[in-house]
Formats: structure tokens, C-alpha cells, sequence
């Protein structure tokens, strides 16, 4: 470990985390460096969501340390949403409130500032995500599912959060709109100088967008490091995800 | 890093420098609003507006809209407004936030109230239509599964049935005999009280039976069965509804009505009669027990007074009310369960409508009732 403190968002250390007698993640070490993109992959019920809900506060932890930012994590922080913006698998929007109204949400509860420029930055982050100003005053119930993933993006950016969860950000979507979402991805985490964690299982979204893929297995992080290092990974479980049919099929055509 | 930000404007001749300085970050931004204001007039009086962002130290979307607020502001009216020593970190964010917030849509035209009002009394109206229109809809719809079900009687789901009869039903029968028992308590105090003045103690027995067989024994069993039973119709309909089950049993060939919604309304029509009577008989021994502790009334003779003072007919009354009651309460139930769309939200409003709604009508009807039993002379 010659890196230092400074360059790491988020340091997980020996986490352990089970339900009853079921252990779901067994001494689990993970760095997340500053201001790259980190896909996670796992078997489905493997224990990924866990990981990023315990990284965020929503699962108690069994033992082990999580440092975000170089501050640990413990239970529910305050500020939070100054923390991490984190985009929900099926975007988890306020259904009773308008576009607008979800964007301001975690500008209204943490700042203190006029409703004019609350508006014009909404509208701003509402375009910055690719959505238009006409988009703000619907209901997230008349927004199809590549709309609602991208103002859920822009509720959870809101705040200029330096570090961004997504869970499976691009399931649901079509191949276009897949594709779409994560060149926005990669264009947000420039310009805003972001740190995402990403759990997906898009093998598109983990070669293209990625700078970095940990594999989850057994409770561990089993094989972490570039695209190309985990092809090369002799690890069991992460040669049957990578080189599956499915997976050949879609890396021969990339090649 | 942490100190406060600053906004140094430097006027030299008809070009307004303006310098920002330090953190220009969400967290500050009451003092980035109030730094952005105090130099308005400055930027509306100079012909040329510099803006040096090489002492910036830190900047987010926010921050950065603040400042292309200001150089909008300069430009939108013929002067010319830079930006210079724009950092290589920040250059992405500012030209991100150069592009935002360009064409905000017309204002939409202030709606005239008068014309509102209107236009809300005639959706009402049509609304009223509509629930006429759905209502029925689901009586027809009923009335067929019911054929359906006599044509071939093995299709109707028992074990539905059944289930149904065992959560409104039986569940329902401490609730609701706590309930009547204390409403016939109430009821026989105030005779008590309020006779005891002129005397007519006695005919407080009277008031009770004729009052609970009749009316009160299976109106409020209603009221509560709606919003006991009904609203965990609504809500049961219409979470299928939202996560796609209605429509998946109708692409397997399944009638929804036949399957989800006779069997809940048939448990209504057979629970309903059977909770009422049970109930009526609550409240008259919560009135026989106040008679003896509060009026003074053996048993025996409250029993004996009861006797001469009602009759089956008062008892045929309140009881012929019920399978109506509940048929009104099941359709209007599931007929607004099967309306809600897609969010929590209008989850909620269809499931407080049917309870609303059914209340209402229990009510509408058992006026209705009144008449057409004094004018048949019952």
C-alpha cells in the first residue's frame, strides 16, 4: 500500500455483514480510488446491492471500517447528501412530487437559498443529464424508464456530491438508451470530477465506461483491476461470468 | 480551502473586473447569492465585463451558474462579458454550465379563475357520470360472473371464498361487537337520562330495540365493514393492478371479475348480514347491561319490555338492508380498486375514495330503505 490516504474515496477494511446465521459479505477489503469509475460485478443475490447499502449507511455492519472521503462511516451521517448522490435501481423518485420538485428536494433540505436559483439550478441539472426544461413539471409516473433513471441521476447530483452510487444503472433500458446513459456517466464524472461506484451486470457499461471492475464472489472481492486484467483472471467464478456464452458472444463482437 | 468566498469588483474605466475568489461551492451559498447581487448594478452600469476565475479554489455546478448567471446578465444586453483564467479543472464544468438553462419555456398563461372553477365543476360533473358509468359496469359484470357460476356452479372459487369470509368475517366479529356493545350502552344512557325527566323510563327499552334492530345494528356493522373490509379491497385491487397481475390472469384467459372479485363481493354479501345481526344483538345486551346498572331495570323485565316492543318485523328490516349494503360496499371497493394507475400515490386516493364513497352510499341507501319500508307499512 504505497498510495496514501488522499487518493482513495472510499476504503472498506475486513467488512462483515450477515443476516441471521446467513453471512453475506466475509471479511470483504475494498479501495475505491478518487475520481474513477469502479463497476462491481457479482452473481445475482450475491451480495453487491448489500455492499453499496452498507457503504451508504442502510445496512448495519457486522465488523470491519468504511472511510468515505477519509471520514469513517457510521450509521446514518448527517449531510449525507453532500457526501454521495446515489442512484436507486428503479430510481426511487418522490412519486407525489413534479420533476422540479425531486431535483430541489435535497437542495431545499440542505441549503438555504432562494427559490429563483433553486429553480435555475434544477433546470440546469435536469439539462446537464439531458432531459429539457418543458420535462419539469411532469409526475415521475408519466416518465418512461430511461427518463426516470436520468432525473433520478440528476436528484442524486443535485448537490455536487463527489462520489455516486448506481445500482444497475442501465437495467430496463434498451441497448441505445443503455448506451446513451453511460457516455453520460463518463461525461458528469469529467466534468464534475466524480468518483462512481457502479453495480451492474451490463458487460457493455463495464468495458466502455470503467476504469476499474472488482468481482464479488463468496463474500470477497475476488479479482479487481482493469477490463482487460479480469479477462485474464484465473479465478473460477470470474472466468464462468466473463467467459460465458453470453459474455464470448459479446467480447468477440467487440474485438 | 475553507475560508469564506469572495467577489472583488475592480471598475477600471468602462470594463468591470470582476474577480471571484475562494470556495464558489453549494455550502456557501447564501454568501455566493449575496456576492452576486451586491455587484448587479455595477455589471447593469459597465459597458465590458471581465470575470478572472484564476482564485477560485473550488467550484460546482452550482457556483459556476452563479457566475454564468452574472455574465448572462452583462450579455444579455449588448455588452460584452469573459471569461479569463478559467483553470483546466473547471474548464468542462463551466462550459457545461455555459449551455444550461437557454431556452427556458414560455411561461405558461396565468389560468383565469373564474373559467377554473367552471372548468372544475364540469370535470366533477362528468366524473359523476363516469363513477354512474363504472359503477354499473361492475354490477353487469358481476351479475355475469354470477350466471357464470349457476351455468356451471364447480367455477366458483371456493377456497377464495372461503379465505375471504374467514378475514371479513370472522376476523372482523370482536371489533365489531365491542363496537355495537358500546353504541347500544350509549344509547339506552341517553334514553335513561333524558325519559327519566317525564317519567318514560320504560319505553327507553323501546327506543333501544326498535332504534338498533332497525337502523343503527346494521348501518354502523356497514360503515365499519367499508372501511375495515373495503379498503383492504381497494388497496388488494389495485396493488394487482400496479404490478401487472389483473392484467396477467386476463392473458391466461381468466376473467378478473369472476376470479378476484365475485368471490370478495359474494363474502361481503353472506358476511355482512351475519356481522349485523350479531352486532344488533351486542348492543342490545350493551343496553340490557346499562338498563340494570344505570336505570335500575332487572333483566328479566328488560328482557319481557324488549319482547312486547319489538317485533320480527323490526328485525326483518334492519337484516333485508344488509346483502345490499354489502353489495354496494364490494362494488364501489373494487370498482376503485381496479382504477388505480401506476404510483403510491394514486393508490392512496382510490383506496380513501372507496371508503368515502361507500360510507356515503350505505347511507344513501338506507334512506331509501326508510321510505320504501314505511310505505310498504313495515
Amino acid at each position: 500500500m504505497a498510495e496514501s490516504q488522499e487518493q482513495f474515496a472510499i476504503r472498506v477494511r475486513d467488512l462483515v455483514v450477515g443476516f441471521g446465521r446467513q453471512t453475506v459479505l466475509d471479511h470483504l477489503s475494498l479501495d475505491v480510488r478518487k475520481g474513477e469509475i469502479l463497476g462491481l460485478v457479482g452473481a445475482s443475490g450475491g451480495g453487491k446491492s448489500v455492499l453499496m447499502r452498507t457503504i451508504i449507511g442502510l445496512i448495519p455492519r457486522q465488523g470491519g471500517t468504511i472511510d468515505v472521503t477519509g471520514r469513517p462511516v457510521g450509521g446514518r451521517t448527517e449531510g449525507a447528501a453532500t457526501t454521495w448522490g446515489i442512484l436507486f435501481q428503479q430510481g426511487a423518485l418522490f412519486s407525489s412530487l413534479t420533476v422540479r420538485q425531486n431535483v430541489q428536494f435535497p437542495l431545499r433540505e440542505n441549503l438555504v437559498l432562494s427559490q429563483e436559483l433553486m429553480d435555475e439550478i434544477a433546470i440546469a441539472k435536469l439539462e446537464m443529464v439531458g432531459l429539457r426544461a418543458q420535462d419539469a413539471d411532469k409526475y415521475p409516473a408519466e416518465l418512461s424508464g430511461g427518463m426516470t433513471k436520468r432525473v433520478a441521476l440528476a436528484r442524486a447530483l443535485a448537490l455536487d456530491p463527489p462520489i455516486l452510487f448506481l445500482d444497475e444503472p442501465t437495467s430496463g433500458l434498451d441497448p441505445i438508451a443503455a448506451g446513451d446513459f453511460d457516455a453520460l456517466i463518463g461525461t458528469l464524472q469529467k466534468t464534475l470530477g466524480l468518483t462512481v461506484f457502479m453495480v451492474t451486470h451490463d458487460l457493455a457499461s463495464l468495458t466502455t465506461v470503467c476504469d476499474r471492475v472488482a468481482a464479488l464472489a463468496d463474500g470477497k472481492i475476488v479479482a479487481i483491476g482493469p477490463m482487460r486484467e479480469l479477462l485474464q483472471s484465473e479465478h473460477p467464478w470470474v472466468r464462468a461470468y466473463f467467459h460465458g456464452k453470453r459474455s464470448q458472444m459479446l467480447q468477440h463482437e467487440m474485438r | 480551502m475553507n475560508s469564506e468566498p469572495l467577489l472583488l469588483a475592480t471598475p477600471s474605466g468602462d470594463v468591470l473586473k470582476l474577480r471571484p475568489e475562494g470556495p464558489w461551492t453549494a455550502a456557501n451559498v447564501s454568501a455566493l447569492e449575496t456576492l452576486s447581487r451586491s455587484v448587479g448594478a455595477n455589471v447593469d452600469q459597465s459597458r465590458a465585463v471581465t470575470l478572472d476565475m484564476s482564485g477560485v479554489s473550488a467550484l460546482d455546478t452550482l457556483g459556476a451558474w452563479v457566475l454564468e448567471k452574472l455574465s448572462r446578465r452583462a450579455s444579455s444586453s449588448g455588452r460584452s462579458a469573459e471569461f479569463i483564467g478559467v483553470a483546466d479543472h473547471f474548464s468542462g464544468l463551466m462550459d457545461e454550465v455555459r449551455q444550461v438553462n437557454r431556452h427556458t419555456p414560455p411561461p405558461s398563461p396565468a389560468p383565469n379563475p373564474v373559467l377554473l372553477r367552471l372548468n372544475d365543476l364540469g370535470k366533477s360533473t362528468v366524473g359523476a357520470r363516469e363513477d354512474l358509468t363504472i359503477f354499473l359496469q361492475m354490477l353487469g359484470a358481476l351479475f355475469m360472473a354470477v350466471i357464470g357460476v349457476l351455468r356451471r356452479p364447480r367455477s366458483l372459487r371456493l377456497t377464495s371464498l372461503v379465505y375471504q369470509l374467514y378475514r371479513i368475517g370472522w376476523q372482523a366479529i370482536p371489533i365489531v361487537v365491542l363496537i355495537t356493545f358500546l353504541i347500544g350502552a350509549i344509547i339506552a344512557q341517553q334514553g335513561f337520562f333524558h325519559f327519566r325527566r317525564f317519567g318514560a323510563e320504560s319505553y327507553t327499552v323501546d327506543m333501544v330495540g326498535i332504534l338498533v334492530l332497525r337502523e343503527l345494528g346494521v348501518l354502523i356493522v356497514a360503515i365499519m365493514v367499508a372501511g375495515r373490509s373495503g379498503s383492504a379491497y381497494t388497496a388488494e385491487l389495485g396493488s394487482m393492478k400496479m404490478r401487472e397481475e389483473i392484467d396477467a390472469l386476463s392473458t391466461m384467459g381468466l376473467d378478473p371479475v369472476h376470479v378476484l372479485i365475485l368471490p370478495r363481493i359474494a363474502a361481503l354479501v353472506i358476511a355482512l348480514p351475519i356481522l349485523a345481526f350479531i352486532g344488533s344483538i351486542a348492543a342490545l345486551y350493551g343496553g340490557g347491561l346499562v338498563a340494570q346498572f344505570y336505570g335500575g331495570m332487572a333483566p328479566a323485565i328488560y328482557i319481557a319490555r324488549l319482547h312486547e316492543a319489538i317485533s320480527v318485523a323490526h328485525f326483518e328490516v334492519g337484516i333485508l338492508k344488509a346483502p345490499f349494503m354489502a353489495l354496494v360496499i364490494g362494488v364501489v371497493a373494487c370498482s376503485e380498486g381496479l382504477r388505480v394507475k401506476g404510483s403510491a400515490e394514486s393508490l392512496g386516493r382510490q383506496t380513501t375514495t372507496s371508503v368515502v364513497k361507500s360510507i356515503f352510499l350505505v347511507i344513501v341507501l338506507d334512506g331509501l330503505f326508510a321510505i320504501f319500508f314505511a310505505s310498504i307499512g313495515m
